[in-house]
């Protein structure tokens, strides 16, 4: 054991991979000699080498295009794109090639490969470099969607991404990258992708979040602690697929809902899970499910982040509204 | 014809006025006037307090991340005093100094820098388009300007500008091919600032220069000593006048050096050498500039600290003014600019959200 943060825990996870199979190869913009911009690849290209660990120059359609390449051919490559912003270049490369070759070749092709993204806002960047993309690449079949809150998660999901036989595009939420530590374990292990966990079980409420809303709704839980309001707090971990029973069982159980996403409203995450929970624990519910999300705007300068960000105060104000409907 | 003269793919580069300040190519000389080369130094001169300043500023936590452009002063200035005010610039992101010789408020420029994006409201009649932070498609967009240009019979020509790490984007390849495909008076100028963050433009193509890649479009294609700003102007001069004799495209690589880091989030310790840096600071723009003038007596060390005293305290002065006054960003802003008028759900998104604000008594 050793107490890291999610960065070091990416960092670990990359170099024990590296060390684990020789077919893992690592690049993106400065992502090697410099170890990335915000350090995820530090020290890997030293001990690995220039042709395991490696810069690119300035092209996410090709740092996208030639993974595809690459996982056709015999290697399993983790390409960094360097902020979330930035994929758009990239993003045909994943709609109309990465996610579909298994089914277009009904199975003789596959796609092994992992994308890492830092995402999401709440670190007063500049512009392009706070989006959510949860939505953007949700909607596509045949990508996996992942995105951990604690370093535990970020190592054993990351583990789990680069051994997946399909595409894996694994959402980093920068706000929270050295903003906390924890223990976790020297050697490797596997969380698996499409499966949620229920941080804290309760009874009167399912509130769901995931990357940098986790701690988010974990504040907001502490805001709550005189108003007697039992949460069960389930941190959804895996975007797409999503892991449909825990929290359909949750929600059974508390016969309440509530989403808290960071990405604008319209078509996101929480439409789609309350769509899932109406269609699947109706019966169970005593109050209409609820989301609360940013606006349905272009993400503000610094300046007018905080309007646009779910804040705790927010969410405990979501859950009362619920819980006392 | 300039570009015959400088071919790239012979290594050769356009130099008027040397490091030691002397005129180098007299034939090629523009022989400017005083009232020109002075309001180029003085725009440069108040780039580089500008340049200085912000970082002092962000050191002391009052602005936000910020892309120095130190040393590429003389090769944005010289090319901008080559355009007409009817012509346009699509710039990306170090632009600060081609941005004020376009008149471009030092106000705006700052403020979107502070974080505010009422930074990129400024007088769209200036023809010149706010920062652009995605690598590369001020390329396809500076493309369609002068198509549009073209089409609309405006004489107008356009000047995208890159850095060398955009030109491995794929929106720089296509934008100069719809250009060219489109005989449109694009000129895109290539900022060689040797670095693209930590990857040096040597690992990053291996074509000996960026300017030979004009022959792939089938246009002309010149490099320039980007720290002259004399040659600058010429090649830029060159340029335009192409472009806007309905000739196409031009691409003009000026070789520069970033003095400072890419932002103030990064550290160029990690990967390169003081001494590099050193050999590149002998050689940057101001200096030799500086000196000509002074040979030319336009321009003297008594106005030089005049200057220096004046700017100083202009940059103080509108920066204060933006953390005073014009920095904090308004609720509706947010919201009213998404469209030409609020949707019915941003009305409710906005109405309930500031209810929200109002009842937690903010």
């Amino acid at each position: 054991m050793a107490t890291i943060n999610l960065l070091e825990a990416i960092n670990q996870a990359l170099d024990q991979k590296l060390a684990d199979d020789k077919r893992v190869v690592i690049f993106g913009e400065d992502a090697g000699f410099e170890g990335g911009v915000f350090r995820a690849t530090a020290g890997l290209q030293k001990k690995y080498g220039e042709d395991r660990v490696f810069d690119t120059p300035i092209a996410e359609s090709a740092i996208i295009g030639s993974a595809l390449g690459m996982s056709l051919n015999g290697l399993l490559p983790v390409a960094e794109i360097q902020f979330d912003g930035f994929l758009f270049p990239g993003y045909a490369e994943l709609v109309s090639h990465v996610a579909r070759y298994r089914n277009r070749s009904r199975g003789a092709f596959s796609a092994p490969l992992v994308i890492r993204v830092p995402v999401g806002g709440g670190i007063r960047a500049l512009e392009h470099h706070s989006e959510s993309l949860e939505t953007l690449l949700g909607h596509i079949p045949g990508l996996k969607i992942v995105t951990p809150s604690t370093p535990y998660d970020a190592k054993g999901l990351l583990i789990s991404a680069i051994e997946d036989p399909d595409p894996v595009i694994f959402l980093e939420p920068k706000r929270i990258y050295r903003s906390g530590k924890q223990e976790v374990p020297t050697e490797m292990y596997r969380i698996p992708i499409g499966k949620a966990k229920v941080v804290k079980t309760g009874t009167d409420i399912t509130v769901v979040a995931w990357g940098a809303m986790l701690r988010e709704a974990e504040k907001a839980l502490k805001l709550l602690e005189n108003d007697n309001v039992n949460v069960e707090l389930i941190d959804l971990r895996t975007i797409s697929p999503i892991d449909e029973a825990t929290i359909i069982e949750s929600v059974k159980k508390t016969g309440r809902f509530l989403v808290v996403q960071e990405a604008v409203k319209s078509y996101g995450p929480g439409a789609e899970l309350i769509a899932l929970v109406n269609e699947k624990a109706f019966l169970h519910l005593e109050a209409p499910p609820s989301r609360v999300t940013g606006h349905d705007i272009t993400v503000p300068l610094a300046r007018a982040e905080q309007f646009h960000f779910v804040n705790p105060e927010q969410i405990r104000d979501a859950i009362l509204k619920v819980v006392r409907f | 014809m300039l570009f015959e003269q400088f071919d790239p793919q012979k290594h050769q580069q356009l130099q008027i006025l040397n490091e030691e300040a002397v005129i180098v190519n007299h034939k090629l000389d523009p022989k400017l006037d005083k009232a020109l080369l002075l309001k180029m130094y003085k725009t440069m001169h108040l780039a580089r307090v500008a340049d200085l300043k912000a970082l002092q500023f962000q050191r002391q936590g009052r602005m936000l991340t910020y892309p120095p452009n130190k040393g590429q002063e003389a090769l944005q200035v010289g090319a901008m005093a080559a355009l007409e005010p009817k012509d346009w610039l699509s710039p990306a992101y170090r632009e600060l100094p081609a941005m004020l010789y376009r008149g471009i408020p030092l106000e705006s420029i700052y403020l979107y820098w502070y974080g505010n994006e009422w930074g990129s409201h400024f007088d769209p009649n200036l023809h010149t388009l706010p920062f652009n932070i995605i690598i590369g498609s001020q390329v396809n967009h500076g493309a369609g300007l002068a198509m549009a240009s073209k089409i609309l019979k405006k004489d107008e020509v356009v000047v995208a500008t890159i850095g060398d790490g955009g030109t491995s984007q794929g929106m720089f390849y296509e934008g100069l091919n719809f250009a060219s495909s489109f005989n449109a008076p694009l000129i895109v100028l290539i900022q060689n600032n040797q670095w693209a963050i930590s990857t040096p433009r040597r690992k990053a193509t291996k074509a000996e220069t960026l300017a030979q890649k004009a022959v792939a479009f089938g246009i002309p294609g010149i490099q320039v000593d980007g720290n002259d700003v004399l040659a600058m102007y010429v090649a830029m001069k060159a340029a335009a006048k192409h472009a806007r004799e309905g000739k196409g495209p031009v691409l003009i690589e000026a070789v520069t050096y970033r003095l400072g880091a890419h932002t103030t989030s990064d550290d160029p310790t990690i990967y390169r050498s003081h001494e590099e840096v050193k050999i590149w600071e002998a050689k940057e723009p101001m200096i030799r500039f500086k000196k000509y003038l002074i040979d030319l007596n336009y321009w003297s060390e008594k106005e030089e600290t005049a200057l220096e005293e004046e700017h100083n305290d202009f940059v103080g002065k509108t920066f204060k003014n933006i953390e005073d006054n014009l920095g904090a960003a308004k609720l509706e802003d947010i919201f009213k600019y998404t469209y030409a008028e609020m949707t019915p759900q941003l009305t409710e998104q906005y109405e309930d959200y500031k209810a929200w604000l109002e009842r937690k008594g903010n």
